[in-house]
C-alpha cells in the first residue's frame, strides 16, 4: 500500500513539475515569430505561404483535408503490404472494411486496432503506416490546440493562425525530437528495434520459440507522447517487449500525461492568464485522483469468488497480490490502476493489463473517464474538450445569476452556444446510438467473450472508445467483422472530427469579437469555486447522460459479483 | 466590425489552392515521420544498445534459449514453472480453428475472462488444486494470486517470491538438492524494485532456471 502510494505521489509530482517546462516550450511553438531554415524548406516544397492568415473555417479545411489525404496514403499502403519490403514473414494485406478501420482508427488518435500487431503487419507498415499516422494525429491534435488557444486569445480578428506553420513546427521543434529521445532509453530498458521481423530460439526444455522483433521503440515512443495507443503487438504495453520494465512504464505513463497538462500551461501563458492556467489543471487532477482511487481500490482488494477457491490475494512483502488475471507480474496491481487510470483519462489507449479482466467497479474507471473525455483528455483535443465544458458551465452560471455569460472577456452568445451543444451532443449520440444498435443485433451476441452485464459492457467500452478515440478496448470482444469495424470507424471520424470542428468555430467567433472589460458582475474562471463549479457541471452532464448505460453494465456486474453470480 | 472582418476572409474560398499543399503534405510528412524517424532511431539504437535492440537475446553454451525479458513456457518438474498462460496458435489440422500454446511469443493474447466468468473461476479452482498437488502442498494452502491467473501477454517472465518459494521444494527433490539451497538461489536471482521504487520484488523465471541447470544439473535419465 504505502509502496503504491508512494509510486502515485512521484507520478503526480513528476508530471506537475514538467508542466512548466514542456508548457513554455509549447507556447513558444505557437508563438514564435521566426521560422527554423528546414521549416523554412518544408514551406517550399509544400508551395504553401506561411504567412497567410487563416480564418477559422480555412484552418479547420486544410487540417481536414491533410488528414483526409494521410488517412488515404495509409489505406493505400496498408492494402498492398504484400507488395511492399521489410518482412521476411510475408504477413498478408488487410482487407478493406479492416484497412478503413485501421487507418481512420490512427488518424484520428484513436488506435483501435481489430487485427494483432504481430500477426497482421509488417515492420513496413509498422513504421509508414502506423508511425506515420500516430505522429501527425498527434501533431495535428496539438496544432489544433495551437489555433484554438490562439483564438482565445485575439481580439478583433478575423484569424486564429496558419494551420501549416503549427503543424510543422509542432513536429520538428516538440513530437520528433521528443519521441527520438524517449526511444533511445526504451531501447536500453530492452524493448527492440531492428528492421528484423523475428528471431527463433530453442527453449530449454527444447521446444522452438519464435520472438517477434521489430520497430518497437520508435513506436512505443511517440504512441504514449501523442497519447495514441496502439501496439505493435495484439497485447500492447502489456507484451514485455513493448514495456520491459517498471521504468518503461513508468515513463509510459510520464509521457501520456505530459502534453495534455502541459497545454494548460501554456494556454495560461498565451492568454497571460496563469491562475487561468492552474485552474483548469486544478479541475483535471481532482477527477483524475477520484478515478485513480476507485480503480485502484477494486483492483487491489482482488477478486473475492476466487478467494474463495483458495487464492491468496493479499499484498505482502512476497507478492503484490490483488487481481492479477490479465495482469502483469512487473507492474502488479499498483502501477497497473495508475496505468488504467492514466491512458483513459489522456484518451491513449494503450493498456497494460486487460481491461475486460478488471474488476467491475475497476472496468467503470476507464468506460466512465472516456465518457467525460475531458479528464485531461487526448493532446490537444483534451484541453479543447474541457473548455466546451468551461463554456457550457459560463453559460449555466450565467443562467442561474441572470447576467451575459463571458468567457476571457468576450460575450458568449447564441451562436457560440449553439457550436458548443453540437459538440456536447455528438460525443453521447455516437456512444449511445451505436450501442444501441449494436446490441439489438443477433449477431453481436457471437462476437462476446464474456455474457450478463459484462457482455454488455464490452459493446459499450467499444463504441466509448471509439467515440473517445481512445483505442482502449475490453479486448474479449471480437469486434472484426465488417458491422463493428465500419460501425466503430465512423464513430471515430464522428468523435473526433464533430467535436473539433465545432470548438474551432467557436474559437474563430470568439476571435473576432471585442473584449468587454470586466464587471463587478463578471464570473472568474480563474477561482477555486469556478473550478468545482466545472467539476461539478462535467460530472452532472456526464452523469445524467451516461448513468443508465453504466448502470446496465460495470454497476448491475458489480452487485451480481457480491451476490456471487457467475455466467 | 464583427460582420466586416469576416466578410473579408470568406472571399478567398476555403479550399482554394490546396490540391498540391494538402497531397505533397502527405507524402512528404510520411517519409519524414514515417521512414526517416524510425530508421535513424534504427540506426543508433543498433549502434549504442546492440544487444536490446535485437530483443536481448540470452545464449547458454553458444545456443540462444530465449529472451531476457520474454517468458517461456516451463512443463518439466525439475524447473521452476512460470504464470499460465493463454495464447493460442493455429490448429494445424484446421488452420480456421486455434488451439492452446502457452508462452507462443508469435501470438500474444490473454484470457480476457471478467471477474464474474464462471470458465475464470472454474479454470483458477482446478489450477489451484493442480499447483498443490505438483507441489506437495496441503489442501488447504493458499496459493499465490500470480500462481493460478493468465497475464496480459500471455509472455510474462516473471513470478512472484512467494509463488517461487512454494516450487522450491519439489524443484530440489527433483534435482536432488536440498530445499534451502534452491531458496537460496531463488534469493540471489530475486529483482528488487527498480531503484528501489518501482514495482514489486519478482523472480525471471529463465534467468533463475539457467541458474538453477548451472547450480544442480539436472539427474541424468529424466
Amino acid at each position: 500500500m504505502i509502496t503504491d502510494l508512494t509510486q502515485f505521489t512521484i507520478f503526480v509530482l513528476l508530471f506537475t513539475a514538467a508542466v512548466v517546462p514542456m508548457g513554455t516550450w509549447l507556447s513558444r511553438t505557437f508563438t514564435g515569430q521566426r521560422h527554423l531554415k528546414l521549416e523554412r524548406i518544408t514551406y517550399k516544397i509544400l508551395g504553401i505561404d506561411p504567412n497567410e492568415k487563416m480564418s477559422w473555417k480555412r484552418y479547420g479545411m486544410v487540417l481536414l483535408l491533410s488528414n483526409a489525404a494521410m488517412m488515404g496514403l495509409g489505406y493505400i499502403l496498408l492494402r498492398i503490404q504484400s507488395l511492399l519490403p521489410f518482412d521476411s514473414l510475408g504477413r498478408i494485406a488487410q482487407t478493406p472494411d479492416l484497412a478503413f478501420n485501421t487507418a481512420a482508427s490512427f488518424i484520428t488518435n484513436t488506435n483501435w486496432q481489430s487485427y494483432s500487431g504481430e500477426t497482421s503487419l509488417s515492420n513496413f507498415s509498422q513504421m509508414a503506416v502506423i508511425t506515420f499516422l500516430m505522429m501527425v494525429s498527434a501533431v495535428t491534435g496539438v496544432a489544433a490546440a495551437g489555433g484554438f488557444i490562439r483564438g482565445l486569445s485575439r481580439k478583433n480578428m478575423g484569424d486564429i493562425g496558419n494551420y501549416w506553420v503549427d503543424f510543422t513546427r509542432v513536429l520538428y521543434r516538440v513530437l520528433l525530437p521528443l519521441s527520438f529521445a524517449v526511444a533511445l532509453i526504451y531501447v536500453w530498458q530492452g524493448m527492440p528495434q531492428t528492421l528484423h521481423s523475428a528471431t527463433t530460439v530453442t527453449t530449454l526444455e527444447g521446444a522452438q520459440q519464435q520472438l517477434i522483433v521489430g520497430p518497437v521503440a520508435s513506436l512505443e515512443s511517440i504512441k504514449h507522447l501523442g497519447t495514441n495507443g496502439g501496439g505493435f503487438y495484439g497485447m500492447n504495453a502489456a507484451h514485455p517487449y513493448e514495456n520491459p520494465t517498471p521504468l518503461t512504464n513508468f515513463m509510459h505513463m510520464l509521457c501520456m500525461m505530459l502534453i495534455p497538462a502541459s497545454l494548460t500551461y501554456a494556454l495560461g501563458s498565451m492568454l497571460v492568464r496563469r491562475r487561468q492556467g492552474w485552474a483548469f489543471f486544478g479541475a483535471f487532477l481532482i477527477m483524475f485522483i477520484g478515478f485513480l482511487a476507485i480503480v485502484y481500490g477494486s483492483e487491489r482488494a482482488g477478486n473475492p469468488l476466487l478467494a474463495a477457491a483458495g487464492v491468496d490475494q493479499h499484498y505482502s512483502a512476497a507478492q503484490p497480490g490483488g487481481n492479477l488475471e490479465g495482469k502483469e507480474m512487473r507492474f502488479g496491481s499498483g502501477q497497473t490502476s495508475l496505468f488504467v487510470a492514466v491512458t483513459t483519462a489522456d484518451t491513449t489507449g494503450s493498456v497494460n493489463a486487460m481491461h475486460d479482466s478488471l474488476m467491475p467497479m475497476g472496468g467503470f474507471v476507464p468506460i466512465s473517464q472516456m465518457m467525460l473525455n475531458n479528464v485531461f483528455g487526448g493532446v490537444g483535443v483534451g484541453l479543447i474538450n474541457l473548455i466546451t465544458f468551461v463554456i457550457l458551465t459560463v453559460f449555466l452560471v450565467g443562467m442561474m445569476i441572470g447576467r451575459t455569460p463571458e468567457f476571457f472577456g468576450k460575450k458568449i452568445e447564441a451562436r457560440e452556444m449553439k457550436l458548443v451543444m453540437i459538440a456536447v451532443f455528438v460525443h453521447p449520440l455516437s456512444i449511445l446510438g451505436f450501442t444501441a444498435i449494436a446490441s439489438v443485433l443477433p449477431a453481436t451476441l457471437q462476437s462476446l467473450n464474456n455474457l450478463g452485464p459484462h457482455g454488455f459492457s464490452e459493446v459499450l467500452y467499444a463504441y466509448t472508445s471509439g467515440t473517445a478515440n481512445n483505442g482502449s478496448a475490453f479486448a474479449g470482444l471480437n469486434a472484426n467483422t465488417p458491422f463493428f469495424n465500419t460501425t466503430i470507424g465512423y464513430a471515430m471520424l464522428i468523435g473526433r472530427y464533430l467535436t473539433l470542428l465545432p470548438m474551432l468555430g467557436v474559437a474563430g467567433s470568439l476571435a473576432a469579437k471585442k473584449t468587454i472589460p470586466e464587471g463587478a458582475g463578471t464570473l472568474s474562471t480563474s477561482t477555486p469555486l469556478f473550478t468545482c463549479l466545472l467539476v461539478f457541471v462535467v460530472l452532472v452532464v456526464g452523469g445524467l447522460t451516461f448513468f443508465p448505460a453504466l448502470a446496465l453494465g460495470p454497476i448491475a456486474e458489480q452487485f451480481l459479483l457480491a451476490a456471487r453470480h457467475t455466467f | 466590425m464583427r460582420q466586416q472582418i469576416q466578410s473579408t476572409h470568406e472571399e478567398t474560398p476555403v479550399a482554394a489552392g490546396l490540391v498540391r499543399p494538402v497531397l505533397i503534405s502527405a507524402i512528404l510528412f510520411m517519409l519524414i515521420a514515417g521512414l526517416g524517424y524510425p530508421l535513424v532511431t534504427t540506426g543508433v539504437s543498433q549502434l549504442l544498445f546492440h544487444r536490446q535492440a535485437q530483443g536481448s537475446i540470452v545464449a547458454v553454451n553458444g545456443v540462444d534459449v530465449g529472451s531476457e525479458v520474454i517468458g517461456q513456457w516451463f512443463t518439466k518438474s525439475e524447473y521452476f514453472h512460470p504464470r499460465p498462460s493463454a495464447t493460442t496458435a493455429q490448429d494445424p489440422k484446421d488452420p480456421s480453428k486455434t488451439v492452446d500454446s502457452p508462452y507462443n511469443a508469435a501470438n500474444s493474447g490473454a484470457s480476457n475472462l471478467a471477474p464474474t466468468s464462471k470458465k475464470l473461476i472454474d479454470t483458477v479452482t482446478s489450477r489451484v488444486e493442480a499447483y498443490r498437488k505438483e507441489n506437495h502442498l496441503s489442501s488447504t494452502e493458499s496459493i499465490p494470486v500470480d500462481a493460478v491467473t493468465a497475464s496480459a501477454s500471455g509472455l510474462d517472465p516473471d513470478i512472484s517470491v512467494a509463488n517461487a518459494r512454494l516450487q522450491a521444494k519439489r524443484v530440489a527433490i527433483e534435482r536432488g538438492v536440498s530445499e534451502q539451497q534452491v531458496l537460496a538461489l531463488v534469493d540471489a536471482h530475486t529483482r528488487e524494485p527498480q531503484y528501489g521504487l518501482l514495482g514489486y520484488p519478482r523472480v525471471n523465471v529463465l534467468e533463475l532456471n539457467i541458474a538453477l541447470d548451472k547450480f544442480a544439473p539436472r539427474v541424468s535419465g529424466k
